[in-house]
């Protein structure tokens, strides 16, 4: 053990100086024109699926080919890019990206983590100062202040750590609509017009009144209690973990949450088949034939979850604010410390997360809420490129921008991907009526002491 | 006349309850065929008894999706399979029959330990062979996988019986007396008696090994090295880049079909191994 | 056996061709299990990417492991395998008996017995993952029973306790009565026929003959069975992990002992797992000893041997 032990301190040794070291001889922004000759064969990329690569061949100027499996992209200077996809759930992705992180001190140069991503959900388990697994941007050369201007503040700040310093950066910035069936709001409401629907669902008591309308008429307003989940858990006031605490405190909003949810689905204003998201029953409440009428979602769950799932009419579905503002998603890039492109890298980086242009031809290629603020105002204004077939013409933009400029970002922790997921999975037990309330608490608190040993105690609000 | 009776009502019986349960063994595989020649959109609009015409759309997104490198991932279990039957079957009956046919001091102490360690469940020791096998230099590579399987106490077990009951030992005596060495002796007298037991525990490991789950998820580590059941086990984890339910069930196909041609090539063999005993009167 | 004096003595090769089996045990079980006990008295886990301990603190893993659910998914344990191993042994004797028994004509033989074990094969992760999708609340099984006309809502198979259970029980039971219908009929078969013979002469009936003659004598093979069972279903994981990814549900009540440790060795949390396995080392000993003293009276190695002795000679 004690090996192990040397072994870890040698490697943190090793990266404190590397970086110093690679800082002194770089001299900043030097290193631009000082270019490629130093600079590794391959990129190592670790993500948990292909968008990511999608975007980087659409905008990055030096992609030259991508091998047909979508394992290998070849630059155009000859260097590889190397795309290491593990899935995100369960906690798969990160423990992959941690055993390569623990080597990255003694992993040959090709096989050095160059690039990694991360989701908001635990974004900052890997911006946190002391573990120093991601590199400050400034240290590649890139000043957020002037180079990142034009992005959503929020964003900005989610990516720092708690000195402040921006160690990651982001191509898409997530803010929530609510989507709806049109013909279901033409039958119940008699108009599918946005602005009307809207009305109808600007906040949770009016939501409420909503979805007793739907229910008479036998739609369900929403297809599982998983939905509605973000819209709480984005507006707790306190994080999971407070930073150096080992106590997990679950704010009131979560515990507003079950009970809102409880009272929903024995009202039967939500589908009780459906189990949670992201399974086979979910994705068949977004066909024709089922009997939900709207589900919230970020630009990407449009496009990705709901477009593919829809076997009806294009056209049929359409968006408005939603009940409460939220966010949901955004995936973070970062530079991994010790790696041998820093020059590439902070290319890739600006290349996709800075350049107005390059966002904008994401937005229009892949519907992406994309992380400028200047642009994605003019495609707000800008029905003429930016409306949606599937959205019946609509331009969603135009919804989307108000909810991004108004989001606050919950204060986030470490813990919080765990916690979102457990006290999910806990809570469902209750809320199908397998468990009682009190139950389902202790349930959640086995659970989360076994996923995070460190934590000591769990406190509920009273 | 009289028990006649009897046998007939007993013989309709045992026919029925053969049917029904043959029929529950093949109908999970004909829905799972069935949906992996349906697109998404089709298994959207609810189940079908009918094959859809999608199969080869299916298999050609299996084949080409470098997250998931099915191909690749039945090639290494194809390799690990066979190397841990072909190692586990060799040395579990050389250690039987160096435990049958010679006398020695710690013989009887051998064997009692070799039926203790039987009940060992593997789990146990999964957290320090995880850790033994990082310090070795072996983490994430295909030799932890296969190299353990010398030592199956179970296989040892049944070569052991199988040779106790079938090698007489004037066989080897008599073996010794045409001057052939002990090795000689075991790989061209002993392992020849011994191919029934052989074939049927090479198949059982054989299997075991390719549906094996537990070790492989813990060592393994970059995708050109997964094995089928890893593979299978991230569809679980859909993302919602990749839900196709289409795909998905193609993939579960890919994974069962070349473990199923094998055995429906080999089964009477299987069978027959098994039964081997009996069938000769 | 007993070699003359003037023999060579050969007892160095016996432990030459036993030294690679021993060998590979003692390197990939014996040092893994003492590095397992070793800290399972240490305070030692990943907490993100830094790593804590290892901290000597004595029994306390084993007593907070005592304080937790433990127990409770030990039962889980014992019952999902009751569940999938009483159909399995009774169905699996049945079976054998109508194979081996001359007298029902059994028409495709052959046909049934590839077709009974061919579950076996199949991966369990692959084999749960197909459950999964295929019994949810609006899958292909609820599909089916709703337009047979059997039940008017579909039913949650997943979402209740012993919808899970039951679930878990059946796919134990598909994947394995096959294999211990082959095992039984191969021990059936080792009988000697004129035991049979006489048997009829005598007058036995079906039912007496199975009860009093077949039963006895394949016991060692029953033995051999319900250990092996035992020890597969203390180790149950692929299939409950993968139908409830992991959590158990509803309420954990399908959570496995393995998938207990299994959650422990995810969240790195080494003290605590090590401790827990040395827990399942002694349990499955205790398990085995009682067995094998419940079937073979004390004796270890003798009577399976003297079965498969039995069946040989037949043969030879």
């Amino acid at each position: 053990m004690k090996k192990r032990m040397v072994s870890i301190l040698l490697m943190a040794a090793m990266t404190t100086g590397c970086l110093t070291g690679c800082g002194g001889s770089s001299g900043g922004s030097g290193a631009n024109q000082a270019g490629t000759a130093e600079e590794g064969r391959v990129i190592n990329i670790y993500c948990w699926n292909n968008e990511f690569r999608e975007r980087v061949e659409a905008v990055y100027p030096e992609v030259a080919e991508t091998s047909k499996d979508g394992t290998v992209t070849t630059l155009k200077d000859g260097t590889e890019i190397h795309w290491i996809v593990n899935p995100n759930q369960d906690g798969v992705y990160q423990q992959k990206l941690d055993e390569a992180l623990l080597k990255q001190a003694d992993a040959a140069a090709d096989e050095k983590v160059d690039i990694f991503l991360s989701e908001t959900d635990y974004v900052n388990k890997y911006t946190d100062a002391e573990a120093d697994v991601a590199m400050p941007l400034s240290d590649l050369g890139i000043d957020p202040e002037t180079d990142l201007a034009d992005q959503y503040e929020f964003t900005k700040v989610t990516a720092s750590d708690v000195n402040g310093v921006q160690r990651g950066s982001t191509w898409q910035c997530c803010p929530g609509l609510l989507v709806y069936r049109r013909d279901i709001a033409r039958e119940v409401f008699g108009t599918d017009d946005p602005e009307e629907i809207g009305e109808k669902v600007k906040d949770w008591d009016t939501m409420e009144l909503t979805a007793q309308e739907l229910s008479a008429k036998g739609y369900f307003t929403f297809a599982s209690y998983a939905d509605t989940f973000r819209l709480y858990g984005n507006s707790i006031g306190e994080p999971w973990v407070k930073a150096g605490e080992d106590k997990i405190c679950v704010d009131q909003k979560i515990m507003d949450w079950v009970e809102d949810s409880k009272r929903w689905l024995d009202a039967g204003y939500l589908d009780k088949t459906i189990k949670g998201q992201w399974n086979a029953d979910w994705n068949q409440a977004m066909g024709s034939s089922s009997k939900v009428f709207a589900f919230l979602f970020p630009a990407w769950g449009i496009d990705f979850t709901l477009k593919p799932n829809w076997d009806g009419d294009t056209g049929m579905w359409a968006v408005t604010n939603p009940p409460q503002e939220y966010n949901w998603g955004g995936s973070y890039i970062h530079a991994c410390t010790g790696t041998d492109n820093p020059q590439h890298v902070k290319d890739i980086i600006l290349s996709l997360t800075a350049n107005k242009e390059n966002l904008l031809k994401i937005s229009k290629d892949f519907s992406d809420f994309t992380n400028t603020q200047s642009s994605m105002r003019e495609a707000a204004r800008d029905d003429k490129n930016f409306s949606s077939e599937f959205l019946g013409g609509q331009n969603a933009f135009g919804y989307f921008s108000p909810v991004a400029e108004n989001i606050v970002m919950a204060p986030l922790s470490a813990y919080d991907q765990g916690c979102v997921e457990l006290i999910q999975n806990s809570f469902s037990d209750y809320l199908q009526g397998q468990v009682d309330f009190d139950k389902a608490k202790t349930n959640f608190e086995t659970a989360i002491l076994e996923r995070y040993p460190e934590i000591t105690q769990v406190q509920w609000p009273e | 006349m009289k028990s006649k009776g009897p046998n007939y009502f007993r013989s309709i019986f045992a026919h029925v309850t053969l049917v029904i349960l043959s029929f529950m063994c093949l109908f999970f595989f004909y829905i799972l065929f069935v949906n992996a020649t349906r697109s998404h959109g089709d298994l959207q609009k609810g189940f079908s008894a009918l094959p859809g015409a999608y199969l080869f759309k299916n298999l050609s997104n299996v084949a080409n999706d470098g997250s998931f490198p099915m191909l690749r991932g039945i090639g290494n279990s194809l390799l690990v399979s066979g190397l841990s039957a072909a190692i586990c079957t060799y040395f579990s009956a050389l250690t039987a029959y160096g435990l049958y046919a010679y006398n020695f001091k710690l013989k009887k102490a051998a064997f009692t330990f070799i039926m203790a360690i039987l009940v060992m469940p593997t789990q146990v020791t999964a957290m320090g062979f995880l850790r033994l096998i990082t310090n070795m230099g072996m983490y994430d590579s295909l030799l932890p996988l296969i190299i353990p399987s010398i030592a199956s106490p179970s296989v040892f077990y049944f070569m052991y019986s199988y040779l106790e009951s079938s090698l007489p030992m004037s066989l080897v005596e008599a073996a010794r007396i045409d001057g052939s060495g002990e090795f000689r002796t075991f790989n061209s007298i002993v392992l020849p008696i011994t191919k029934p037991a052989i074939a049927v525990q090479a198949i059982f490991t054989f299997v075991g090994s390719w549906n094996n789950y537990f070790v492989p998820a813990l060592v393994i580590q970059s995708k050109e090295k997964m094995t089928v059941p890893i593979l299978i086990a991230t569809l679980r984890g859909a993302d919602y880049m990749n839900f196709d339910m289409g795909k998905i069930y193609t993939m579960i196909m890919v994974a069962i079909v070349p473990i199923i041609l094998v055995y429906l090539f080999l089964s009477k063999y299987i069978i027959a191994g098994v039964t081997l005993g009996g069938v000769k009167e | 056996m007993k070699p003359k004096r003037k023999k060579i003595d050969y007892s160095k090769w016996g432990y030459i061709f036993i030294l690679p089996f021993f060998l590979c045990f003692f390197i990939f079980s014996f040092i893994p299990l003492m590095d397992t006990i070793r800290y399972s008295f240490f305070e030692y886990y990943r907490s993100g990417i830094k790593e804590i301990g290892p901290n000597f603190i004595g029994m306390e893993n084993y007593v907070s492991l005592l304080k937790s659910d433990m127990f409770k998914y030990a039962g889980n344990t014992l019952i999902l395998w009751i569940i999938g191993f009483i159909p399995q042994i009774v169905i699996a004797l049945m079976l054998a008996e109508w194979f081996v028994d001359a007298r029902l004509k059994i028409h495709g033989t052959q046909f049934f017995k590839v077709v009974i074990y061919l579950p076996n094969l199949i991966m369990a992760s692959a084999f749960a993952m197909l459950f999964f999708t295929m019994f949810s609340t609006n899958g292909p099984i609820n599909s089916i029973l709703m337009s047979l006309g059997w039940t008017a809502q579909p039913i949650d198979f997943l979402g209740s306790v012993w919808g899970t259970r039951s679930l878990v029980g059946f796919m134990n039971f598909l994947m394995w009565f096959g294999n211990t219908t082959i095992m039984l009929m191969a021990a059936i078969m080792g009988i000697s026929p004129d035991i049979f013979e006489a048997s009829e002469l005598d007058g036995c009936n079906s039912f007496q003959r199975f009860f009093s003659i077949t039963l006895p004598l394949i016991r060692p093979i029953l033995a051999y069975t319900l250990i092996t069972s035992i020890i597969g279903g203390l180790q149950m994981f692929d299939v409950p992990q993968i139908l409830t990814n992991g959590q158990g549900t509803p309420d954990r009540t399908s959570m496995t002992l393995i998938m207990f440790l299994n959650s422990h060795l995810k969240s790195k949390n080494y003290g605590m797992a090590g401790a827990l396995s040395v827990y399942l080392f002694i349990v499955s000993g205790i398990l085995c000893f009682f067995v094998y003293r419940m079937t073979n009276n004390g004796d270890l190695d003798g009577s399976k041997a003297a079965a498969k002795k039995a069946k040989r000679e037949k043969r030879g």
